[in-house]
């Protein structure tokens, strides 16, 4: 810790941390000069492999590049062990969660999560009841946020259960780093994580519904390439060797869903999904979605083909279930949560909105449906006016808030425009589950920029690094 | 009483389509106030698919067509012994809990004036909760006349309410919207109706609307007969509302053609042989 | 492959090849404005490319001034028109873009690079080109993505409907380029065989890249039923109807190959070859120049409908 409080990852009290003591040679190795020609190289590779990102809603050049900080972010062997069991534990407690309120509903007959909050929710799937997806899985990828206050401390930020985005970032970045900087991994024990690709192959084939025989057929399916993440998309496509489909490639007929091949139709057996529940199937949700298969829901509830994430997954990443996330570790695993969440106030809850209420230039405060880091108060940065401002959207919809403390976010040495200095990180691991439940060791850090920013969203200046774990 | 049920929808399109796929819930549904005797869903043309019974306990069939094609006609025939239950739904096997069904939809969101008309009807009710249902019902009924012809398939519950007309579906959704604005969940169901030789009874092909109703369970409530279903109906399905349960939804491929829906139903006591 | 996968591949390679034909065609106009009109001054041959191009009343109707420099905006950079090299291009990229990886990285840098230097080119002082830098860098990026394809990417099928869209739209506008010449550029029959038709017939050849071939086969004057002869029924030329179409039965045959099954598209490219393969000069002027190239960009235009229908839209009948 220094002065300010915040947690430096490399630097504390004069000394360098073990995860990072190989970076401070690097650095010396490292004249202005040839790190620019680095950074400029590292654009162009980007450039060139396309790897853009499109910004919702803002215009501008729809290809633009997400800053890629060539500093990497490291942890040791010690300390990632504790956030991998950590993150497979809460992967497991979601998945549990979501059986149990789309099945029998014990959770909420123990009197442990209040059923509104489930039946109520906007992602809840009233088609979704009933029905067991294939192995009892909901939610394949999931993407826990996490940040990081002090050498043991962690906190998570929120879980994605939908189709958490930014993997392309934490392969591609690895990529670079590799062809740009080879001695570095000469030098450092790096655990791979290319692996990544195979493992979601192999965690996508072990769902595969119960009319499939054989090797089950994969698909991605995109809304489009006018979608921000549609690299990500053909990237991990190309990357498992599956194609990368749109709604229109797609059709229902008797009990299975066929693609439109050169060759004819073919079968599909598990549909990795990137669009939303209410645009996957006309039929079912909203009528006007262009994007999705009519008759796929049916084909999908009689076992023909199995939906990744399932549709309906999103009611456990809700930001007001998440409060629950210990209870739920606790009630289905029987186990006590390795991974804190940050203390939360509801503002649904009266006492809790008045704190908030009263103390809103301490706080945090999201929109519980929201993400990206839109419709939020960040009170410690905001003047008067926009927190009286806000404290009225409060009042109005009390429902649709909750509130955080400030987290004193770790910072991660960051090349900036002056040399070196702290920049605000987060971490993004990206679970995987099927069969097992695995993660290869590491995961997207995001960087937040400008200085002293704790907004480490991309589309709001954010940047991104490597993210290495160092083995034993 | 013994139902005998014809039913054709033939959509006609202007111009020939590439294909056509619909969900298909044209199936009595499994409860105590009706008993099928004999029953198809017949598509000519179209590759039979997908078929679960959903949450909700409903059948669903999914059926797709190839093109070109210009006509689309599914037919249904049957036979189904029907009870009065007083509107309860009886020995429904369902897996979707009640309060699934406190959620609003753009046509069944209720704005003030159904707010206002479910306060003002529920003053006088009292607590008991079959009272309160009722007293909604009777609100609804009241407030919007019968008269076809005037409203459209999207056609909101707050808009049905402020023009004062509207038919069935507009009455379900209405109730609906009062049901929650009182905090009861309620729901949207269809189903056929036997015309009454008097012709007191309207659209043989006829929707209503479910309230959860404590001790009771889920109970019919008709406003657009200001009754509960009885022995003159059957029931198909539900859903939050007229598209959520629509008995046929479908969506037509390549092109957007002007789409002509020609229906007819007839709902008859069914004739006893004399010997 | 995904149809719509097919179907983008088909079309990257035809707006490509479309591309260099603008630039063709747009060669020939500049040339033959160079030379000297029979009654006097010079000749205004660029309403000939405008028509050869498809694009006559877009054009009035947008720039009114038929002089070099608005045909050049019109044909070069101007995204109104469908077929400039700057749609052609950007079309190209498109598609390209949503078959990202079933491409070479070669492949995509050449579509890519390319396209942005052509937006370089859209911000630069029109003063500072010539014509003909235009033209020829045009050319230049065509054998860049053509090489990168032969040169790098797999012989999948994904290749085999790249070839196939570029040999269809190849036989079209060879077709496309010689009725310019003979049926557009031509006032009157009394001009054939003088110098002036010597010229054009030139030139034609030299916007080919043909001047070359001509004049290592064949010896004399240049002729109608020489030109006809290379351009249509030489199986050595490159571009030569004969050729292209030729190009597409091999690809055709290795898809069929490939899936173990034919389709009309096949019988119907046979079909064409087969009736190309037996031509002869005289029977061509017989039906006469124009008619037969008609005919044979409408036979051409229904190999490729069959194409579509059978292997690009994903539900054969």
């Amino acid at each position: 810790m220094t002065d300010t409080g915040i947690y430096n990852e490399m630097h504390q009290n004069g000394g360098i941390s073990a995860a990072y003591r190989n970076l401070d040679q690097w650095l010396d190795t490292m004249p202005a000069d040839l790190r620019s020609l680095k950074q400029s190289e590292a654009e162009a590779l980007f450039r060139r492999v396309g790897i853009t990102f499109a910004v919702y809603g803002e215009g501008g050049d729809p290809e633009r590049l997400i800053p890629f900080d060539m500093f990497p972010r490291v942890f040791t062997d010690r300390e990632w062990r504790k956030l991998d069991r950590g993150i497979r534990q809460r992967a497991a407690a979601l998945n549990a969660f979501l059986a149990d309120v789309y099945g029998r509903r014990e959770i909420i007959r123990a009197g442990r999560i209040p059923e509104h909050l489930v039946t109520r929710n906007e992602a809840f799937e009233k088609t979704a009841v009933g029905f067991r997806p294939p192995r009892d899985v909901y939610s394949h990828i999931v993407g826990i946020d996490l940040v990081r206050t002090g050498p043991d401390q962690f906190y998570v930020l929120e879980d994605n259960c939908r189709t958490p985005s930014g993997v392309s970032y934490m392969l591609q970045n690895r990529e670079i780093m590799m062809r740009m900087f080879p001695q570095l991994f000469v030098e450092n024990r790096i655990a791979p994580v290319d692996g990544y690709a195979r493992l979601l192959k192999k965690t996508l084939a072990s769902v595969a519904p119960e009319k499939c025989e054989g090797e089950p057929q994969i698909a991605i399916l995109t809304p489009g390439q006018f979608n921000s993440a549609y690299y990500e998309h053909s990237f991990l496509a190309d990357l498992m060797g599956v194609d990368l489909v749109e709604g229109q490639d797609l059709f229902v007929e008797g009990d299975f869903v066929w693609e439109k091949t050169t060759e004819g139709p073919r079968k599909v057996d598990v549909i990795y999904r990137r669009i939303d529940d209410a645009f996957l199937d006309p039929l079912c949700f909203r009528p006007d979605s262009m994007l999705g298969v009519p008759g796929l829901m049916s084909v999908y509830r009689s076992g023909g083909v199995n939906i990744c994430s399932c549709p309906g997954a999103g009611v456990a990443d809700d930001k007001a279930i998440y409060t629950y996330v210990p209870d739920m570790i606790r009630f289905y695993l029987g186990e006590e949560p390795i991974l804190d969440n940050v203390p939360t106030w509801q503002c649904a809850k009266e006492d809790d909105c008045k704190y908030v209420l009263d103390n809103l230039a301490d706080l945090v405060v999201k929109e519980v449906h929201g993400s990206g880091g839109y419709g939020m108060l960040v009170g410690p940065k905001s003047d008067k006016s926009t927190i009286e401002a806000f404290a009225a959207k409060i009042r109005e919809n009390p429902g649709n808030y909750i509130a955080q403390p400030t987290l004193a976010l770790s910072a991660c040495p960051t090349f900036v425009e002056e040399g070196i200095a702290p920049r605000h990180v987060d971490l993004r691991p990206y679970c995987l589950v099927g069969e097992k439940i695995e993660l290869v060791p590491g995961g997207l850090t995001r960087v937040a920029l400008t200085e002293g920013s704790l907004v480490v969203n991309s589309s709001q200046g954010g940047g991104v690094k490597d993210t290495w774990v160092l083995a034993e | 009483m013994k139902l005998s049920i014809r039913h054709t929808s033939r959509y006609v399109f202007d111009a020939p389509v590439r294909g056509v796929v619909q969900n298909q819930r044209l199936f009595p549904a499994l409860c105590g106030s009706q008993r099928v005797l004999q029953w198809s869903v017949n598509t000519p043309g179209a590759t039979k698919g997908a078929c679960f019974r959903d949450s909700a306990g409903d059948w669903v069939e999914t059926v797709s067509i190839r093109g070109p094609v210009k006509t689309v006609e599914v037919q249904v025939t049957g036979e189904v012994e029907t009870t009065d239950t007083a509107g309860v739904l009886r020995d429904h096997a369902e897996q979707v809990v009640p309060s699934v069904y406190l959620r609003s939809t753009r046509q069944t969101a209720a704005d003030a004036a159904l707010q206002a008309l479910t306060h003002e009807a529920l003053e006088p009710a009292g607590t008991q909760p079959l009272a309160r249902a009722h007293a909604l019902a009777g609100a609804v009924a009241e407030a919007i006349a019968y008269k076809p012809g005037e409203t459209e398939a999207h056609t909101t519950a707050a808009e049905a309410l402020s023009g004062g007309i509207g038919v069935c579906q507009d009455h379900a959704h209405a109730l609906i919207a009062c049901a929650h604005v009182a905090d009861i969940p309620a729901r949207y169901v269809t189903g056929y109706l036997q015309a009454d030789a008097d012709g007191q009874v309207h659209e043989a092909s006829h929707a209503w609307a479910e309230l959860f109703v404590e001790d009771l369970g889920w109970v019919g409530f008709d406003p657009a007969n200001q009754c509960c279903p009885d022995e003159r109906y059957v029931r198909l399905g539900s859903g939050y509302d007229a598209q959520d349960a629509a008995p046929i939804r479908g969506l037509v491929q390549g092109g957007t053609p002007a789409e002509h829906l020609e229906v007819e139903v007839t709902v008859s006591r069914h004739q006893q042989q004399q010997q | 492959m995904l149809s719509r996968h097919a179907d983008h591949l088909f079309w990257m390679t035809r707006y490509i090849e479309r591309a260099e034909t603008t630039a063709r065609l747009l060669e020939v106009g500049a040339r033959n404005a160079l030379l000297p009109d029979i009654s006097g001054g010079f000749r205004n041959d660029w309403d000939a490319v405008l028509q050869a191009s498809g694009s006559v009343d877009a054009f009035l109707q947008k720039y009114g001034d038929v002089v070099q420099r608005n045909v050049e905006t019109h044909l070069f950079f101007d995204q109104d028109n469908p077929s400039s090299v700057m749609s052609c291009l950007s079309a190209a990229r498109e598609n390209a873009r949503v078959v990202r990886t079933a491409l070479t990285a070669s492949v995509w840098d050449a579509i890519n690079t390319s396209y942005q230097e052509l937006r370089q080119f859209q911000r630069t002082e029109r003063s500072k080109f010539q014509l003909t830098d235009l033209t020829e860098w045009t050319r230049r990026t065509a054998y860049l993505v053509r090489g990168a394809i032969t040169g790098t990417q797999l012989r999948d099928d994904g290749y085999h409907f790249m070839g196939l869209g570029a040999s269809i739209e190849r036989a079209d506008n060879t077709a496309r380029l010689i009725d310019v010449k003979y049926y557009v550029l031509l006032p009157s029959v009394s001009y054939v065989g003088s110098g002036l038709d010597q010229s054009q017939w030139a030139t034609l050849l030299r916007s080919m890249s043909a001047l070359g071939a001509y004049n290592w086969t064949y010896s004399g004057d240049i002729t109608a039923s020489k030109i006809a002869d290379l351009l249509i029924l030489n199986r050595k030329f490159p571009r030569s109807l004969v050729t292209s179409v030729e190009q597409s039965c091999e690809h055709l045959d290795s898809l069929a190959r490939g899936y173990g099954s034919s389709t009309d598209a096949q019988a119907a490219a046979r079909g064409l070859y087969a009736e190309l393969a037996d031509a002869q000069v005289q029977d061509i002027f017989e039906e006469g120049l124009h008619d037969f190239l008609g005919r044979m960009q409408s036979l051409n235009a229904d190999m490729a409908q069959k194409v579509q229908a059978a292997y690009l839209q994903g539900l054969p009948a």
